[in-house]
């Protein structure tokens, strides 16, 4: 009895195993991505502010205004509202709805349905809230500035008149997704506007709908069936957590996945000659930047921010260990944002650097203690920076952490230079102006932690204030000037050294066309893509 | 009367040590499973990571901080917070994981099964292949077979699982194409089954649905076979050195001296003797797997409780982390009794 169950269990065994099934390719209506989505913390477009969780809402919730994944660059287009108007005195935009938009409940979008989706995200005040507060939306005055008039009409009131561009931009970020007021209010619990039930379900207009979302595990999408536009090729759409580059990669290798979005390096430079796949570059939003804090003596010393600039090996970084990931820039604001700077003024020069040195108060350098959290391209860099800094004498120390804690002290303004990433809030240049070259109170007292400049304890009156006349400048052409010659002069004095633009690269099959990450200004947009 | 009296004055002893000592585990599990979590709580709070920042991100803005640090109760003593938390615990409520907006028991009741599944497959596997190499290479000894199963438990000892995963992974998975590759089930069967258990080997038999069955199989055989592999290394040592040592002793002799079969001497009486301290090894190993093995589960994209944990601490949620602490807690003290009760089984002596 017990030898024949043992032979039993040996035999199947055996044969599930040799008979695994072993799929060469995923369905031709299909597209399946590996990708890290362990950030997700929930889907309701009013609180979601992670990079994987926006991924999701942007296939899932239209906005007033949006950007076509096939011209970036055109900027935004119309979507939802068909056309807008901004009255005399710049203050108030009316949007004109358009018809035949539904959501996937079957239920018309209207106006009513963006002043709620407006309105709620406002009223939640969760963390990306201040996308819409900075126009002067608040709690106690929601129902004057977002009304809808009729069906067709809403009507936006600024407290400033802001440039149209810097209001649109930002609508088209994630918190401008509209939902579908009936069906989040059908399940509001304690008068949260569906914020429960938003978190895992959802209710938009655009091409997709969430069927399923496993935390760490898998997002499962299928078409929004009354999707107004054309019916995207792809009528599934399954994102895997998938932790490891090794693990992604010999899933696209095996044909079981259609793309891999976090390949290492090495996984890149494997694919290269592999027959069926190719690999996509697209450049990011992200920023990787030193920034030395300006309460500590040596490191006001705007010489010695110079030196240590001169003395950063940014082609020498690129060229190796973040080959293919990152590209040399300088500029607080991304390469494709409109005014990006693409001016590239310091290089790898030693004399420079010992000359600046020289020239600043302490020829001799000393301690630096250097804040990176215990993440490999960040302890790469740091590891640059402690080598080639040391060339100028100084004495350089690596405080790593996990992330929480390194931030912590950044918050707290404890550090020497920290080494960190940043990435745009939405796509318009004033979110990284407003954070890099904006510090109206510099006291500990003003706990402006948001902001890069008071982080680090740098007091720019008169920037601040260039920079808060960029976003009501409403001359296109002007405001992108205002824009270049601001990062000019904070490349010359700021103590930011902004020094590499991220580039994603993308490993999927070869019969996968129009994958668009969504370059600096988006994310990824899966209705257009073919394969 | 008397009689009577005395019956129950007899019944009464019987009684009151199995209920003495039923009361006492019982305490004993609770203030272990107390003293876990007051440990873990106080090395969550004194951590030098704000709570606050993990929920609501670095670009919130001071109101927000405020807000919700006042909503996290992290303004009263970290006693009475202790407190509220375990109050809440009691009434079987954990808390929500701020790292993925679920309640914590619904994120556990997702991923514990997945581990269980793992690490049972595992230890079965193990058990299966360990216990008679063991034997095999006590009995054999210095033979070729015990080489060879002393070489297994070396590398499987020496070897970093993180590396073996990867390698068995492309060997299999990759170039030979016998097993599925990551994950629980193939992207064609997701959402087939509806869950029972949460195992879903056991809900695809369950449910009839053998095609499901089959690729979750194909899924899970070589994180298993892994896992499997680790504790087969510690299994097949421990059984070798606790055959060795009674197949040394003299009532071995006199079984061969009496004329037994050396199949009945070896299973019939030295095997019998070394099931108890068998029990120990298995049933530790069995534990160690069930906490979860993170970087098998990151290899193999296996959603358990081990990278669950580990990624909720690094994210410091910590109504995560002691929920999951709970759940290994009760496994350890769970199997500590069943321990237990199979030496009674086992053990006349223990009865």
């Amino acid at each position: 009895m017990k030898k024949s169950f043992v032979a039993a269990a040996v035999a199947a065994i055996m044969s599930v195993s040799v008979a695994a099934p072993v799929f060469a390719e995923t369905p031709p209506n299909m597209l399946v991505i590996a990708n890290r989505i362990d950030d997700i913390k929930t889907l309701d477009p009013g609180e979601s502010f992670e990079f994987a969780g926006s991924d999701v809402s942007r296939n899932v919730y239209e906005k007033l205004v949006n950007f076509d994944p096939l011209d970036l660059d055109a900027g935004y287009q119309p979507e939802l509202a068909e056309s807008w108007e901004i009255s005399e005195d710049g203050k108030t935009i009316t949007f004109t709805i358009a018809e035949g938009h539904v959501f996937s409940s079957g239920n018309p979008v209207t106006a009513k349905d963006a002043e709620f989706s407006l309105r709620r995200a406002v009223l939640l005040d969760k963390t990306p809230s201040f996308i819409l507060t900075q126009f002067g939306l608040s709690a106690d005055n929601v129902e004057e500035t977002i009304k809808a008039t009729d069906d067709r009409t809403l009507v936006l009131t600024l407290d400033k008149p802001y440039a149209l561009s810097f209001v649109l931009n930002c609508l088209t970020s994630t918190i401008g997704g509209i939902v579908d007021m009936a069906s989040a209010m059908d399940n509001e619990v304690d008068g949260d506007m569906g914020n429960d039930w938003l978190r895992t379900n959802t209710v938009g207009s655009g091409p997709y709908k969430v069927v399923e979302w496993k935390p760490n595990e898998s997002v499962l999408m299928d078409l929004n069936p009354n999707f107004h536009g054309d019916k995207p090729a792809m009528e599934r759409v399954i994102v895997q957590h998938i932790q490891e580059s090794a693990t992604q990669r010999l899933q696209l290798e095996r044909g079981d996945i259609d793309v891999a979005r976090n390949l290492s390096p090495e996984d890149v430079a494997g694919l290269a000659d592999v027959e069926g796949v190719k690999v996509v570059d697209e450049l990011r939003g992200r920023l990787m930047y030193f920034s030395a804090n300006q309460k500590k003596e040596m490191l006001a010393d705007p010489k010695v921010i110079e030196a240590l600039k001169f003395a950063t090996d940014y082609a020498g970084m690129s060229d190796s260990f973040l080959k293919g990931q990152y590209t040399v820039h300088q500029a607080f604001l991304p390469r494709t944002f409109l005014g990006a700077l693409e001016e590239t003024p310091y290089s790898y020069d030693l004399d420079a650097a010992k000359a600046a040195l020289a020239e600043s108060g302490f020829p001799d350098c000393g301690p630096i203690k250097i804040s990176v959290r215990d993440a490999q391209e960040r302890m790469d860099i740091a590891q640059s920076l402690q080598n080639t800094w040391g060339q100028l004498g100084c004495d350089v120390e690596l405080i790593v952490g996990t992330g929480a804690q390194t931030l912590d002290r950044y918050r707290a303004r404890e550090h020497d230079i920290y080494l960190g990433a940043w990435g745009p809030d939405y796509p318009d240049p004033n979110t990284n102006a407003g954070t890099f070259a904006i510090n109206p109170d510099n006291s500990d007292e003003a706990g402006a932690t948001g902001l890069l400049a008071w982080r680090n304890a740098w007091a720019i009156p008169e920037m601040t204030e260039t920079t808060l006349a960029a976003v009501v400048e409403n001359d296109t052409e002007k405001r992108k000037q205002m824009y270049l010659d601001l990062q000019r002069e904070h490349q010359k004095t700021s103590p930011f050294g902004i020094m590499f633009q991220q580039i994603e690269q993308n490993g999927m099959g070869a019969s996968v066309e129009n994958f668009v990450a969504g370059g600096a200004t988006t994310e990824v947009s899966y209705w257009v893509i073919t394969k | 009367m008397t009689d009577v009296t005395n019956g129950e004055g007899r019944r009464g002893p019987s009684f009151a040590p199995w209920l003495i000592k039923t009361v006492a585990t019982l305490v004993t599990v609770a203030v272990t499973l107390l003293g876990l979590l007051f440990v873990t709580f106080m090395i969550g709070r004194v951590m030098p990571i704000d709570p606050v920042l993990a929920v609501i991100g670095e670009r919130a803005t001071q109101a927000q901080y405020d807000a919700t640090y006042l909503e996290l109760g992290l303004d009263k003593p970290l006693l009475v917070q202790f407190g509220i938390y375990v109050s809440d615990v009691l009434q079987g409520d954990l808390g929500k994981s701020i790292r993925t907006g679920q309640q914590v028991t619904t994120d556990i009741a997702r991923v514990f099964p997945a581990t269980l599944e793992l690490a049972t497959l595992g230890t079965l596997i193990g058990v299966a292949i360990g216990v008679p190499l063991g034997v095999l290479a006590a009995v054999k000894r210095g033979s070729w077979i015990d080489q060879v199963a002393r070489l297994v438990g070396l590398v499987g000892y020496s070897m970093p699982i993180f590396w073996l995963g990867l390698v068995g992974l492309l060997l299999f998975y990759g170039i030979l194409g016998w097993v599925a590759g990551p994950g629980r089930v193939g992207i064609f069967y997701q959402g087939i089954v509806e869950p029972i258990t949460g195992m879903l080997l056991v809900d695809a038999a369950l449910r009839g649905e053998w095609v499901v069955f089959r690729d979750a199989f194909s899924h899970i055989i070589l994180p298993a076979a892994l896992l499997g592999y680790y504790s087969l290394a510690y299994i097949s040592r421990m059984t070798r050195s606790f055959m060795l040592e009674q197949l040394n002793a003299e009532y071995v002799i006199t079984a061969r001296v009496k004329g037994l079969s050396e199949w009945q001497v070896i299973w019939g009486h030295a095997f019998r003797n070394i099931r108890i301290q068998l029990i120990t090894v298995i049933a530790l190993a069995y534990a160690n797997l069930l906490e979860g093995s993170v970087l098998t589960e990151i290899i193999f994209a296996w959603p358990g409780i081990g990278s669950y944990i580990t990624t909720s601490l690094l994210a410091n949620d910590m109504n995560s982390v002691l929920g999951g602490t709970i759940v290994i807690g009760s496994i350890f003290v769970g199997i500590n009794i069943l321990s237990d009760l199979l030496y009674r089984f086992f053990d006349p002596r223990a009865k």
